[in-house]
């Protein structure tokens, strides 16, 4: 397969912010996914965010400085590493780790973070509130913040402080305000339906940092611009390190923003097979599971239309997954319209199979992913075994496990009889 | 004319402002709900609100999450909506029905007007749906006769409150703060406001909502608006009982009364 030719190269190929063909509708509509379903009362702060986005993308002064805050505080580029004594047990396949662990705060988060900050300071606001499931966007939404001296306050689903606790005492380290969420099943979805009453409440002087590609316009196209340069470095890392476009590229996928950060990199590369890895749980057929691509059906949530886990009366039905990061029933907009089209596929990897994965990849190349990446390194097992030793695999390592240490030492059993 | 037209013409040569009371379907159970409603409209609500349940309901306070919560673990179904509203049809009530827009979308939003025109339903009030995504809704609606209510909030710009009215049948509900569902000891002066602007660009009938919960705060708000909207404040007091709820709503019809509705 031969890279994308110089000549027909567009700017947003390589312009993570430049207006491009692969942008919604004005009102933000991905064919029929995406939209507002917000109340009226957010539209105001919705319009005023695009308006200031669609300003800020142009304007150098707002790129240069995001481009220096990820160079100089976030560390970018992260590596892209080879991982062969993991690819033997992915069919002899090449495999390659796009090292989004490496950055500050141990995951991709940090990109969507300092851009949603920069504008946050763009349009005069002094207060963040963000949602966290992991914990991993709320202490990169926290890490922001005291950087540019902003006041934080970050819901998180009550269940999820509890399995993440490192993160929650690094959140308050930083000095932002957690605030544990106790409706509905107490895990992301509520932290977000939480947040969201917050910022009705305090609109004027609140920005709402949403830590994925999901939400009304103008969220979807923003947090994904933000994640972009992941595939933009991954794409011209691979060709000067393998000088070959990939045969995959396996991201996991909760809401969707590192994994469709990747895909952008390759959208027009029609040969390079774009692969989301959701949780799979405790198995799709058990009921216990966050794949809303693959066995959900189109619905609103969280004010856009997209691929939704909900009941006959479309009532939102609680996703499962060991990963807190994971454990979502919705998903972003533009992959339900990738789905449809067909250019993405969409697959699921069990807890068992995550956790097999994130032990084989500590053992083999001493990196301890985080376990929503192991979903994603799940799926690189699987389809490098598809593929055979001519394949060629890059996976998004989307985070570092340090946070999921305690809910490994229970799940493999470490502190047992010690 | 339809019929919230007739009721609101009919309150408005009352010289008062229209009491509507909100409560959700199945809450605490669908017959309790329909009891509880009952009771409303006999206790003086010119219109009830049928709330539909549902799992994400991100403009709602505490009070109406919790009884969402609760009627949804008593095993409340979607259909559940139409019996509520036909039984509220039937004792003499008038009942327009308030939801999130999933569970429309999901059960089909030409189906859901049907069935909701064909038990008596009046219209639909719609917190997370704007006129600028509605297009199924806009067209089903017509197609049943239902009346349509998008909500205007403070933070609107006159742009927004020009398309929104223009899209609106019925009544417009204007939301009285920013915020979320629940009593409040004192409703924004923002809704005064609020009201006056939505009136510079229509005559349909204005109703405030968010936060009223007393007499006195009735007479004031129908002092200014055309209809008094009370949510959180009947869910707290169905929670105590019938007799609870029934008290209420004399309070609350007794200061719509108070004072004369302005004209117009
Ligand atoms: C390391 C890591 N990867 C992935 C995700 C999932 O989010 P998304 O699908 O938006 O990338 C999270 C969310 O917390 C995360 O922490």
């Amino acid at each position: 397969m031969s890279p994308r030719d110089p000549e027909t190269e567009q700017e947003a190929d390589v312009d993570p912010h430049a207006p491009g063909p692969h942008d919604p509708d004005a009102r933000g509509h991905f064919g029929p996914y995406g939209g507002r379903f917000m109340p009226e009362a957010l539209i105001g702060a919705l319009d005023e965010l695009s308006a200031e986005y669609d300003k800020a993308r142009l304007d150098p002064e707002f790129t240069t400085e995001f481009t220096r805050l990820l160079r100089d505080y976030a560390g970018r580029p992260s590596l892209l590493t080879e991982a062969p004594r993991f690819a033997e047990h992915a069919g002899g396949a090449r495999v390659f780790l796009k090292r989004e662990d490496l950055n500050h705060t141990g995951s991709h988060k940090i990109n969507n973070v300092l851009g949603q900050a920069l504008l946050t300071k763009r349009m005069g606001k002094k207060r963040v509130i963000a949602e966290t499931g992991a914990g991993q966007h709320g202490v990169a939404t926290a890490t922001a913040c005291a950087l540019m001296g902003l006041d934080c306050v970050v819901y998180m689903g009550e269940v999820d402080t509890e399995r993440q606790a490192l993160n929650v005492a690094r959140m308050k380290l930083l000095g932002a305000e957690v605030i544990p969420v106790k409706s509905g099943s107490r895990t992301l979805k509520d932290a977000i339906n939480e947040a969201l009453r917050d910022w009705v409440t305090n609109v004027d002087t609140t920005h709402y940092l949403l830590g994925t590609a999901a939400g009304g316009h103008p969220f979807p196209i923003m947090v994904r611009n933000f994640h972009k340069i992941i595939g933009i470095e991954a794409r011209a890392q691979i060709l000067d390190q393998v000088e070959r476009l990939p045969d995959a590229v396996v991201a996991c996928v909760g809401g969707g923003s590192n994994a469709i950060g990747i895909f952008h990199g390759f959208l027009d590369d029609p040969g390079v097979r774009l692969v989301g890895i959701e949780p799979g749980g405790k198995g799709v057929d058990s009921g216990e599971h966050g794949a809303t691509l693959g066995h959900g059906t189109p619905g609103i949530l969280h004010g856009a239309m997209s691929y939704l886990l909900q009941d006959e009366d479309g009532q939102t039905t609680e996703a499962y997954s060991i990963s807190a990061g994971l454990d979502y029933p919705g998903v972003g907009p533009e992959h339900s319209a990738l789905k449809d089209a067909g250019r993405a596929e969409y697959r699921a990897a069990t807890d068992a199979e995550a956790m097999h994965a994130f032990r084989l990849l500590s053992r083999t190349e001493g990196i301890i992913p985080a376990i929503e990446s192991a979903h994603a390194l799940a799926g690189a097992l699987e389809l490098g075994r598809e593929l055979g030793p001519d394949g060629l695999v890059v996976v998004n390592l989307s985070g570092r496990g340090d946070k999921d240490m305690d809910t490994a030492a229970k799940y493999f059993g470490f502190y047992e009889g010690s | 004319m339809s019929a919230l037209d007739d009721l609101f013409a009919g309150v408005n040569e009352q010289g008062r402002g229209a009491l509507i009371g909100y409560l959700p379907a199945g809450y605490p159970t669908v017959d309790g709900s329909i009891e509880l409603l009952t009771a409303m409209v006999e206790a003086g609500c010119d219109l009830v609100e049928v709330g539909v349940p549902y799992s994400d309901p991100v403009l709602d306070g505490p009070t109406i999450q919790a009884a969402a919560d609760e009627a949804l673990r008593a095993g409340f179904r979607l259909r559940d909506v139409f019996r509520t509203v036909e039984a509220v049809s039937a004792a003499g009530g008038r009942a327009v029905v308030m939801t999130y827009f999933n569970p429309v979308l999901r059960y089909g939003v030409d189906a859901f007007s049907r069935d909701l025109a064909a038990a008596g339903g009046l219209g639909l009030i719609t917190p997370d749906l704007i006129p600028d995504e509605a297009e199924l809704w806009l067209e089903a609606s017509t197609a049943h006769g239902l009346d349509r209510t998008f909500l205007v909030a403070p933070s609107s710009s006159e742009e927004r409150i020009a398309s929104t009215v223009a899209a609106t049948s019925g009544f417009v509900y204007a939301t009285a703060v920013m915020g979320v569902t629940g009593a409040r000891d004192v409703v924004g002066v923002g809704a005064q406001t609020l009201v006056s602007r939505v009136r510079a660009h229509t005559s349909l009938p204005v109703g405030v909502g968010l936060g009223v919960r007393s007499g006195e705060q009735a007479a004031q708000v129908a002092g200014f608006a055309d209809a008094v909207i009370v949510g959180s404040a009947f869910v707290t007091a169905a929670a105590t009982g019938v007799d609870a709820v029934r008290a209420l709503t004399a309070e609350l019809a007794e200061g719509v009364r108070r004072t004369p509705a302005p004209i117009g």
